[in-house]
């Protein structure tokens, strides 16, 4: 792969807008609706920096059963909330989804979201046959959408069941979030929100706090130091993949 | 033993007839991946949870019986078994063209087939599928030089190596294909070290049904003659590969028994799994395997040709039923993603997840088998591939 294309896939997503706009993604299939771009802060000369792992703390005893408003604000803020009215219930994309828990020796319960867990060592990336699926340096799994092309294998290897396919023609997209028929998405960090320096709107919309955004690298930042006082796991620990998403109350 | 002379088929009525009928079938496939695509895969019955459907189940099959279909040709050259060597070209153009339909399938189920020229551009070489896609197209290379040295009377003594590479490169392909499985690390039905081993056992079960089929079709229509010696030797060996693929079968129900961690989808197959259970036991095993094992072995329907030929339908029934079973009920069957607990969610985590075939989806997958048998046709016309007699004086090499 050519130098070039490889500065052109790290400013995909942050500059997803520019790229796509009226772009023909196949015969008779456009984009709509990407013209009017916002230009993200992180420069678009200057890569993702591995200097920086983001990350996510997720308190599942602080997250409310039946609560689904960050599942709600991922739904809005990236467009796929009602995009797809021809998908059934089962086909429909869900970048993010509320997880009840019971358990089944001392039946107690939690209420968690899950989603992408952004895998330092991610299964999709390793069997995607196209390098669609991809990990920024500093940790964001995404999916270049205008090189991905739906064979689906990625979502056979993601152990949490993360990725969508999109089964339908989709019209009134996000400007900053290219979506296209035919391939594969998930939870992008809210990549776009995080190259601006701001948070996931998951993060923001939880009314209980219970999402906590942050550079895992950063010793003094939130979560680092939230990591070191209290317990967490990862879910299935086990894979060895090692999640940027941890929780606590598991 | 006589020399054996090769030559092309007639291209008379009954050619054209047959290629018209797989036109049909090839057009429905079209149609039907042309109505998938253009309104998105939404109208099939694939969904986020069982994302590889119906035409996964046919390539899979179609990739892992082309390189079965090469085993007679290895028997032939590479372990040197002379009854086999006239069915050498027949042998290695089944293969190719199986392996053509195949891909065929794979590839016009995929979300956007028209980016195929990304997935040849871009490599992922940690990918198994990215080794896969070289491991087809060299298979294809190596077979259509293979069939080059056997056709091309000077190049016959080169026969025998390219046969061997190309006997090796086949065990690579289908272990190549077994380990697309293997890499799905959170998928407990595909959690199994005997998966590779019973992929290549599969292949030589349903490589050669479809090959029997192919030459008794053949030398029916042709008129040619098929000596009951030849007949005998391939349904015994494909008695032995239809044992072989149950043993295997068995071994790997045990082991997963024997496992306690995987005794949720073991009991889900096995008795609890509806569609699934259903097709294991009476497609696969019963109909797919004991069946045709008791046509196979017993003397009063095992000299039959009609009686064999059923078999070897059943053979490839029955390897429809294992993949479809395999694969989506592999799928059906929840991850364990939070082990020890009940789970729900909008996402269907916990539950069985549902999927029931549609038409353009069978009717894609049954147009891999229509596209491998026009190219078998076509290549039989133009190639000298098939002996002119199969009679028993000329293969058998105890007959006066
Ligand atoms: S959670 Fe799934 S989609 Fe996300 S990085 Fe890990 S394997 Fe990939
Ligand atoms: S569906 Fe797209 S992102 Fe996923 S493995 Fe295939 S090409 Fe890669």
């Amino acid at each position: 792969m050519s130098e070039d294309t490889n500065l052109k896939r790290r400013e995909f997503i942050g500059n997803g807008a520019k790229l796509a706009a009226g772009l023909t993604i196949a015969p008779g299939v456009v984009v709509y609706g990407l013209s009017e771009a916002s230009v993200p802060d992180r420069p678009a000369e200057e890569p993702a920096s591995s200097e920086r792992r983001w990350g996510m703390l997720v308190d599942s005893n602080k997250c409310a059963t039946g609560c689904d408003k960050c599942v709600t604000a991922c739904g809005e803020e990236n467009g796929w909330d009602d995009s797809e009215p021809n998908s059934s219930p089962e086909q429909k994309a869900q970048w993010i989804r509320k997880v009840e828990l019971r358990h089944k020796g001392t039946g107690k319960s939690h209420s968690l979201p899950m989603m992408c867990q952004h895998c330092e060592n991610p299964p999709c990336v390793d069997v995607c046959p196209t390098n669609a699926s991809m990990k920024r340096a500093d940790g964001i799994v995404l999916v270049d959408r205008h090189r991905c092309i739906g064979c689906r294998y990625c979502m056979m290897a993601c152990p949490y069941k993360a990725r969508s396919f999109i089964h339908e023609t989709l019209t009134d997209q996000e400007p900053h979030m290219p979506r296209g028929k035919g391939t594969v998405e998930s939870c992008t960090m809210c990549v776009h929100r995080v190259d601006e320096g701001r948070e996931p709107a998951c993060v923001e919309e939880c009314p209980e706090q219970a999402i906590l955004f942050g550079d895992l690298n950063d010793p003094d930042s939130a979560i680092a130091q939230a990591l070191t006082r209290y317990d967490s796991t990862a879910v299935r620990e086990d894979l060895g993949l090692n999640p940027g998403v941890r929780y606590r109350g598991i | 033993m006589k020399k054996t002379l090769y030559t092309q088929i007639e291209g008379g009525k009954g050619f054209w007839a047959l290629l018209a009928g797989f036109g049909v079938v090839i057009l429905a496939g079209l149609a039907s991946m042309y109505y998938m695509e253009h309104n998105g895969h939404w109208v099939t019955g694939m969904n986020n949870s069982v994302v590889w459907g119906t035409p996964h189940v046919f390539a899979i099959f179609l990739i892992v019986a082309a390189s079965g279909a090469l085993n007679v040709a290895s028997i032939g050259s590479v372990f040197g078994k002379k009854m086999y060597k006239p069915l050498a070209p027949l042998s290695g153009i089944l293969a190719v063209a199986l392996l053509v339909g195949g891909l065929a399938v794979l590839v016009l189920d995929l979300g956007r087939p028209d980016r195929l020229i990304v997935a040849m551009t871009n490599y992922n070489f940690k990918s198994i599928f990215a080794w896969n896609i070289i491991l087809y197209t060299g298979f294809m290379a190596i077979v259509a030089i293979y069939l080059w040295m056997m056709l091309e009377k000077r190049f016959n003594k080169y026969s025998t190596s390219v046969g061997t590479f190309a006997f090796v490169w086949r065990l690579l392909l289908t272990t190549g294909t077994g380990s697309i499985f293997g890499f799905l690390v959170a998928r407990e039905a595909y959690d199994a070290a005997l998966m590779a081993p019973m992929f290549v056992v599969m292949s030589f079960s349903f490589g050669l049904a479809i090959f029997m089929l192919v030459l008794f079709a053949s030398y029916r229509m042709t008129g040619r003659p098929l000596g009951d010696y030849v007949v005998r030797r391939l349904k015994n060996l494909l008695g032995v590969f239809v044992a072989g693929v149950l043993y295997f079968v068995l071994v790997y129900h045990l082991a997963n028994l024997y496992a306690t961690e995987h005794h949720g989808v073991e009991s889900f197959i096995l008795t609890s799994g509806g569609i699934y259970t259903m097709l294991f036991w009476v497609g696969q095993i019963l109909l797919g395997s004991l069946v045709p094992l008791a046509i196979l072995y017993n003397p009063a329907t095992g000299n039959s040709r009609g009686w064999i030929s059923i078999a070897s339908v059943l053979v490839i029934f029955g390897g429809l039923s294992q993949l479809y079973v395999l694969l989506i009920g592999g799928q059906a069957y929840p991850m364990k993603t939070f082990p020890g607990y009940e789970v729900t969610s909008s996402f269907g985590d916990g539950m069985i997840a549902s999927y029931s075939p549609t038409l353009p989806e069978v009717l894609l997958g049954i147009s891999g088998f229509a596209i491998a048998l026009v190219a078998v046709t076509i290549a039989v016309r133009h190639l000298r591939a098939l002996p002119a007699s199969l009679a028993d004086g000329e293969t058998d090499p105890h007959a006066a």
